[in-house]
């Protein structure tokens, strides 16, 4: 489809996507209270910090960096693949491949139009962030502020591509289900979700630098938090963003030998 | 507008023996069979035909069918649609077509129908007046009324594939591949169906490619079926031609003014259903005019009709002759 007649598109199938996500708004919500892991790990980790600093984060330091977790999660979530593993097996897709729109752009799209009723959840959760911890808590340096942004729309492209490739594994695997269990393990221990980055074992922080799931949740929440200086977070974003070539890439191929072989069950 | 020369399309399937033994055996090493669901197939369809396509369950229609909307990658074999070659999915080509699947719908579950007509004015960018003018039309012809203001899961069947065909023809294609419109519907739903179908080919000139189970369905739409078995062509031509070529015979009803013996019709043909007041037989077509004569001059008949046998029994043999083929 050309980019002329997909952007004429956009506005529709943004305003359909959130429909959808509006008809389906009780799931979401439940699905947006069972990602309050951050909030669970925020009383833990002020609990183990109620008598010594552990590492550079005392309580308020725990605090500011789960509450900006549980931000960033509701900002850079995406949930593609269960619909395209359904779509895939079930030959749901075939309708999809019948419009001249991309049906990786449509689910795109269904992602983005999500985004409305998640930042109506997240913006209490900042702004309680701020009545408690303080507006010290968050960095103050504009420029970082534009990093954070930008460290978001990567977090989130990460995301959505992981989701687009562990889908894509429908069209070889008889399901894709078990490939996102087995990401989101490595996702929840590595990415700075569960327990900052920079609690790390050296040797184990060096090989995390290199991945791509810090690059999802605890970069973001790093800029956010002051943790890095403006040198290290540009750094930092150029690593993030070889990773959402990567990601997109990875996509690109898999979904084009994907469909040489879809075999549009069903019908 | 539709070209098809030498198609296959093959598919590799997983077979595992049932068991506990064998399910484990399959985590190490699969077995995989090539099924050859279209068997080399040629034909051409004009623009603005009616085409029946023909042939027991798991015979390749609908394989065919998506290979044609370019959801599936054929395995070899040359197939254009109106210039087009379908796998590439292009843009000009996506805007000429539209599969109707009649057991997948792509209509939004949760929303109403209109909400997937507005959808599919800004995917296949349709100017807002024809749009206007479209659903007009369509409205009245499938007599939406207010379904589409509903949610699409509280809609009936029948409803459900009224919206979905007014759906699918949002952007007024040219080719339009049915599969199974009417499977499920009850008979006034299925007529209403039928003859809107009939009606959106005169009014646009529109290529029809259909498969239904109903023979009605082909009786009343299509001039000409291709009827394929196991993935091979075995007819392409006019209904009646398949019929004379199935079933030579003609299906003669007779209604008598007085009671006639079963034994004594025996000399006109074969007696498929026989009481005393009725007898329905079957006669060979260059039989038939010397029959009816002898009929006429030696029987008590009041009342005649001559038919083709039912299109369902016709099917029925073919589909035969083909499992004892196998």
């Amino acid at each position: 489809m050309s980019l002329r007649s997909s952007a004429r598109a956009l506005p529709t199938l943004l305003r359909v996507g959130a429909y959808e996500a509006l008809a389906y708004r009780g799931e979401m919500i439940v699905w947006m209270l069972a990602t309050t892991m951050p909030l669970v790990m925020l009383a833990l980790w002020v609990a183990v910090a109620q008598d010594a600093p552990v590492g550079r984060y005392g309580q308020p330091q725990f605090v500011a960096y789960f509450l900006a977790t549980f931000v960033v999660r509701q900002l850079t979530g995406a949930w593609v693949f269960y619909t395209m593993n359904f779509e895939i097996r079930d030959g749901t897709l075939s309708m999809r491949l019948l419009r001249p729109v991309h049906p990786l752009l449509a689910y795109t799209a269904e992602s983005i139009a999500s985004m409305p009723l998640r930042i109506v959840v997240s913006i209490p959760v900042a702004v309680l962030s701020l009545v408690i911890v303080g507006s010290g808590a968050v960095t103050h340096d504009p420029a970082l502020w534009v990093l954070w942004a930008v460290s978001i729309t990567g977090a989130w492209l990460i995301s959505l591509c992981v989701n687009f490739v562990v889908g894509c594994t429908a069209f070889f695997a008889e399901s894709s289900m078990k490939f996102m269990d087995a990401w989101l393990v490595f996702y929840f221990v590595l990415s700075g979700y569960l327990v900052p980055i920079d609690l790390f074992p050296p040797a184990l922080r060096a090989v995390v630098d290199w991945l791509p799931f810090r690059y999802q949740i605890g970069f973001p929440v790093e800029i956010m938090t002051g943790a890095l200086t403006l040198h290290q977070a540009a750094a930092l974003l150029a690593r993030q963003w070889m990773w959402v070539l990567i990601g997109a890439g990875a996509t690109s191929v898999l979904w084009r030998r994907g469909l040489r072989q879809f075999a549009a069950y069903g019908g | 507008m539709i070209r098809v020369r030498e198609l296959r399309k093959h598919y590799q399937v997983h077979e595992r023996a049932p068991g506990v033994g064998a399910a484990f055996r399959s985590l190490f090493r699969r077995k995989y069979k090539t099924v050859a669901a279209v068997d080399g197939i040629a034909f051409d369809i004009a623009a603005g035909e009616r085409v029946g396509f023909l042939g027991p369950n798991g015979a390749g229609k609908t394989t065919t069918l998506k290979v044609l909307a370019g959801l599936l990658h054929p395995t070899s074999g040359e197939v254009r649609v109106d210039d087009h070659e379908p796998r590439r999915r292009e843009d000009a080509f996506l805007r000429k077509i539209m599969l109707v699947l009649g057991q997948k719908q792509q209509l939004l579950w949760d929303l109403p129908p209109s909400d997937t007509f507005e959808l599919n004015r800004a995917v296949y960018d349709v100017p807002h007046d024809q749009y206007a003018e479209t659903m007009r039309e369509l409205s009245e012809l499938l007599e939406l009324g207010d379904l589409v203001k509903k949610p699409t899961r509280t809609l009936s069947l029948g409803e459900r594939m009224k919206c979905e065909l007014a759906a699918a023809l949002v952007h007024r294609p040219r080719v339009l591949f049915l599969d199974e419109p009417t499977i499920g519907l009850d008979v006034s739903m299925q007529a209403t169906v039928r003859d809107f179908i009939e009606r959106y080919n005169k009014r646009y000139d529109a290529t029809i490619l259909l498969t239904s189970h109903y023979m009605e369905d082909v009786q009343r739409l299509c001039p000409r079926v291709i009827v394929i078995d196991k993935g091979k062509l075995v007819h392409d031509g006019p209904l009646e031609e398949l019929v004379a070529k199935i079933r030579p015979d003609k299906r003669v009803s007779l209604r008598f003014s007085r009671p006639v013996d079963r034994g004594d019709l025996a000399a006109f043909g074969t007696v498929v259903r026989h009481d005393a007041g009725e007898s329905v037989l079957d006669v060979h077509k260059d039989e038939v005019n010397g029959v009816l004569s002898r009929a006429l001059a030696t029987l008590p008949v009041s009342d005649l009709t001559v038919e083709n046998p039912p299109l369902e029994e016709v099917m029925s043999e073919l589909f035969a002759r083909g499992r004892e083929g196998r």
